[in-house]
């Protein structure tokens, strides 16, 4: 199994362009209204009545269990919305032309920038738990939606004329045929992204359970809100306590879902390719034996195949006369329009919003702090790959060694890396270390992984032949670094340090401001921006600063990592 | 060129003596994969090792390269032993073996790079051997450019360039189309003949008797699990060797019953290697599918053949390769529908009967076939009459699979025998929960 590349900068089948214009205008005027809006609300919210979070070890294990639901809850969300979302974006042309490229936008916007919604969410029910709960769900699922909906909405796009054809000619109807045909076809990368997406979760699911913004601030009984805590109180020996139970909630996960969904995956690969990994997982045995869980599964299937003989089989249309083909012309004119006129009432509220409130200037300094950032991921992106790539060829050209350390190096790339921070700033501090330079590594920490992981599965591909023939010509040293070790692995790291870099920029809003105790450290750059705005409840600021990362992500997807990667691709990629 | 009279009063460029590989699987056994290997190699001859596949000869190749190290013997290569990468040992792969990342050129250089050649005598050699081989004009394109055939020109031109003495070749046409390998080979035999290789003798692996025959002077045949050299065949045609000729016609006839000669009661490595067809459950089930082994019997019955036939006839009427085809014949003979011997291929009896009768007679003869000739057949029915819940975990086979033989081949083993036993309908089998059982899913 390999690695598969961010969707964000795989080449789209839209035609990039205006759309992406207009979505990404929508999305944050859409921003900068909910912040507005729920800004007049505040006032008349009552604070959360939430109990404090105790720093007693015995607490941590309920805290554990509550942000593992919240995780789980927010994965269902995310499914929930892959299924519908890509599907309308699947079946139809037009609204793909919207949901497509708003798509994309969405992802490239970094995930802490969503947390502007929470005073939304708290505005549902106020002086109630539930809205902070929503709002805290809402952040992990901004976190795993838009990778699985992509990679649902490709798998649609791609599924082959004669499976279609035989789903046709069997008559079966949409739901059946979604169930029967497009979810299966779908799932191996949909269980790929699934994973990928739970990466991210924990790290945003631990952000997320204490975060202030402005005057509302939510603390939800949690990990999260007991690290904290725990910064407050600059108890390293309780940050010891919830890192050993964050571990063990991970460890827990990845034996009950990870492995699980992995191995299953195999059956609806398509062909038979020689897996990497022993797709083997005992939960899955398990859940294959146990009459119980079949039983569950059963009932499950009953209940989808009662839709099965509901829905009509789409006709083959014949071909339209000259009429009916000028309403379908009036129609696409007048569905451009309406999107068009929405666009531009969107384009002139969020140019409003951000420039009522902030000068001009200061949009200036604001992309010059991006490119403060963009320098911090560049260097270590560079420093990360220096360090990783030899160790993940080693790693890769052993395959025993591999098969040891592919699940670690999984695992790790799993774990919530902000639950370390405190003691990498605890040693700033103490130290008192420069923190535009010490606070870097942090954004890395978490994301360096992927680049470890998909070195090793490209040079454990490269295949013994290729190995036995560089020996036979005597290749050794640095000649076969050059010429074998560092082509063969090329594509494969670019997927990492794509993935990398995309992970970095969104750890940036957490890595460039830290706390300990009453210490408040910040490096200057486009992630302590955002992060300082959203604190102080700074709505305009806030949305510029989340605008301006999402367009620098998109102009280096789009310009930089797209057109190497499809490079490396062509060139080194064996056929 | 005949090197043959030559090369008999040289000294051997080449000897491998006594050469046994094993490896180590994970319940400690050791699994034998050469056994005590003898082979010279003189200058001027092209010899041929002749053998199914998974005999080991790809591993032998590897041993004398000194890619690997033999477990115990010794490789002498020009009157010293070979330890590691061996310079002037050349190398021509089955898959080309080609880097898809470097151009023709680049590939083609490689060798010389390693060696610190100075640049321009590196591209001066490099081109003179893509010039000699045929790849003029191509210098700058991918392999993935490349036609199968293109691509292997460039695995010799690689291999060449470095001015090896012994050229190894790995079943080097046996991935191209037969148009396309027939092409390839007799270029290679010119160039041989005219002398303008630099080689001084070749080690050529293949499964293809005809290629054996029409390239080699001397055909060495090697025999399976473990592999090692049973006999020796001259073949002291002249070049250019038409396959039409009588002679050559014979030759391949004799090898064919060479290959085909039931086992010798040689003694054996390791007491629970049991590898004749039929003696107990620890015997390694090749995969053949129903459908083939019905296909063969049809088409053994069937006239011209009515019954008998010369495998290398009947290989060629099917379009099969040899490989293949022994594969399928060792399973008919295995489960006692065909005896193969000499060369041929003759139904039994039931054989006879199994072409005559309708689907159901059919899978009836197969099972009872099936249960009396193959022991894990059976003992999979016994142990699932005996549970109560008539049902058994594929887990519960493969372990005692282990005990027998590594890991994949026991895996392929259960494959084979699922495959048989679902088409015998004497036990059915669950993918999905990897159970056995006697259910019939209607």
């Amino acid at each position: 199994m390999r690695f598969e590349l961010p969707i964000s900068v795989l080449k789209n089948r839209y035609v990039p362009g205006r759309w992406d214009v207009i979505a990404f205008v929508l999305v944050f005027a859409f921003f900068a209204y909910l912040g507005d809006a729920a800004h007049g609300l505040t006032g008349s919210l009552a604070h959360l009545e939430a109990q404090p979070i105790s720093l007693d070890p015995r607490y941590l294990p309920g805290y554990a269990a509550q942000t593992a639901l919240r995780m789980l809850v927010a994965m269902g969300a995310s499914l929930l919305f892959t299924f519908t979302y890509a599907t309308l974006a699947a079946k139809s042309r037009r609204a793909a032309s919207v949901l497509v490229p708003l798509l994309d936008i969405l992802q490239s916007v970094p995930i802490l920038g969503f947390s502007i919604t929470i005073v939304f969410f708290l505005s549902l029910t106020p002086g109630r738990v539930a809205g902070a709960e929503l709002a805290a769900i809402f952040l992990v699922f901004t976190s795993q939606a838009w990778n699985m909906a992509f990679s649902f909405y490709y798998s649609l796009r791609s599924i082959p004329d004669e499976l279609n054809e035989a789903a046709r000619a069997f008559h079966l109807g949409p739901w059946m045929r979604f169930w029967r045909l497009e979810v299966p076809f779908a799932m191996p990368a949909l269980i790929w992204n699934m994973m990928m997406s739970m990466s991210g979760g924990w790290f945003f699911v631990v952000a997320a359970e204490a975060i202030s913004v402005g005057h509302t601030t939510v603390t939800l009984p949690g990990v999260g809100s007991y690290i904290a805590r725990a910064i407050q109180e600059r108890s390293l020996t309780a940050i010891g306590w919830a890192i050993a139970a964050m571990f063990v909630v991970i460890l827990i996960y990845d034996q009950i879902l990870f492995r699980p969904l992995t191995a299953s995956a195999d059956w609806f690969r398509q062909e038979q390719e020689a897996g990497l990994m022993p797709s083997r997982s005992w939960a899955l045995t398990m859940m294959r034996r146990s009459r119980l869980l079949s039983l569950g599964l059963r009932i499950f299937g009953s209940v989808i195949r009662l839709g099965f003989n509901r829905g009509s089989v789409r006709k083959v249309r014949a071909p339209r006369a000259g009429g009916s083909a000028m309403s379908t012309h009036l129609v696409e004119v007048a569905w451009y329009a309406a999107v068009g006129g929405i666009v531009a009432l969107a384009a002139w509220r969020l140019g409003r919003f951000v420039l009522d409130h902030i000068p001009l200037v200061e949009v200036g300094h604001v992309v010059g702090l991006g490119f403060l950032t963009l320098l911090r991921v560049a260097v270590l992106i560079a420093l990360a790959s220096m360090l990783w790539v030899p160790i993940g060829v080693y790693i890769g050209m052993r395959p025993r060694l591999t098969r040891t350390i592919q699940p670690i190096a999984q695992f790790l790339a799993a774990f919530p890396v902000n639950l370390l921070f405190p003691i990498v700033v605890s040693a700033i501090v103490l130290l008192k270390l420069d923190p535009n330079i010490w606070l870097s590594p942090l954004m890395v920490l978490g994301t360096q992984w992927y680049i470890l992981f998909n070195v090793i599965v490209g040079a454990s591909s490269l295949s013994a032949d290729l190995r036995y023939a560089g020996a036979n010509l005597g290749v050794r040293g640095w000649l076969w670094w050059r010429r074998i070790a560092l082509p063969a692995v090329f594509p494969f790291y670019m997927t990492g340090a794509i993935t990398a870099s995309g992970g970095s920029w969104n750890a940036s809003i957490v890595a460039e401001v830290a706390d300990w105790g009453n210490k408040h450290l910040t490096a200057a750059g486009l992630g302590a921006y955002i992060a300082n705005a959203t604190s102080a409840g700074d709505f305009p600021r806030t949305v510029l600063g989340i605008a301006v990362m999402a367009l620098f992500v998109v102009v280096l997807n789009r310009l930089f990592w797209r057109p190497l990667y499809a490079r490396a691709e062509r060139k080194f990629r064996v056929s | 060129m005949n090197a043959n009279a030559v090369a008999l009063n040289l000294a051997p460029l080449l000897a491998v003596r006594s050469v046994g590989k094993s490896f180590r699987k994970p319940d400690g056994d050791e699994l034998v994969v050469l056994d005590n290997v003898n082979l010279t190699l003189r200058p001027g001859e092209i010899v041929g090792l002749l053998g199914r596949s998974g005999s080991g000869k790809s591993t032998l190749l590897r041993l004398i390269a000194g890619l690997d190290a033999p477990t115990s013997g010794v490789v002498d290569y020009q009157g010293a032993p070979v330890a590691g990468p061996a310079r002037g040992i050349a190398m021509v792969f089955q898959s080309f073996a080609l880097f898809p990342w470097l151009t023709v050129l680049e590939n083609v250089q490689l060798g010389l790079e390693a060696i610190r050649l100075p640049e321009a005598e590196m591209r001066k050699r490099s081109l003179q051997a893509i010039d000699l081989i045929g790849l003029d004009g191509f210098e700058s394109a991918y392999p993935r450019e490349l036609s199968g055939g293109m691509r292997q020109r460039v695995g010799f031109a690689r291999a060449l360039v470095v001015h090896p003495s012994i050229l190894l070749m790995d079943e080097p046409f046996s991935a191209l189309d037969v148009l396309t390998a027939e092409t390839l080979r007799s270029d290679f035999l010119d160039l041989w003949g005219e002398g303008q290789l630099p080689i001084r003798s070749v080690l050529l692996v293949t499964h293809n008797i005809e290629e054996a025959v029409q390239m080699c002077d001397r055909l060495l045949i090697f025999s399976t699990h473990p592999g090692r050299v049973v006999s020796e065949i001259p073949i002291d045609l002249s070049q250019p060797r038409s396959t039409l000729d009588p002679r050559f016609r014979a030759l391949v006839e004799r090898v064919y019953v060479e290959m085909t000669a039931k086992p010798r009661g040689e003694a054996r490595v390791g007491p629970k290697n049991e590898r004749f067809a039929g003696t107990g459950i620890g015997t390694t089930l090749i995969h053949v599918s129903s459908n083939l082994l019905q296909g063969l019997i049809e088409a053994v019955h069937a006239p011209p053949y009515n019954g008998k036939a010369d495998l290398p006839v009947i290989a060629e009427d099917l379009h099969m390769e040899l490989d293949d085809l022994f594969r399928v014949a060792e399973a008919l003979q295995m489960l006692r529908f065909a005896e193969v011997e000499g060369g041929d291929i003759r139904l039994t009896e039931a054989g006879g009967a199994f072409a005559r009768s309708e689907s159901d007679d059919r899978k009836h003869l197969f099972a009872r076939h099936l249960l009396t000739y193959v022991p894990l057949a059976a003992h999979i029915r016994r142990v699932l009459d005996e549970r109560s819940s008539h049902t058994a975990p594929k887990s519960r086979f493969s372990d005692e699979l282990e005990d027998y033989m590594a890991e994949d081949a026991a895996e392929q083993t259960l494959r084979t025998i699922i495959s048989w036993g679902r088409y015998a309908e004497v036990f059915a089998y669950d993918d999905q929960r990897q159970v056995f059982s006697l259910e019939n899913p209607a």
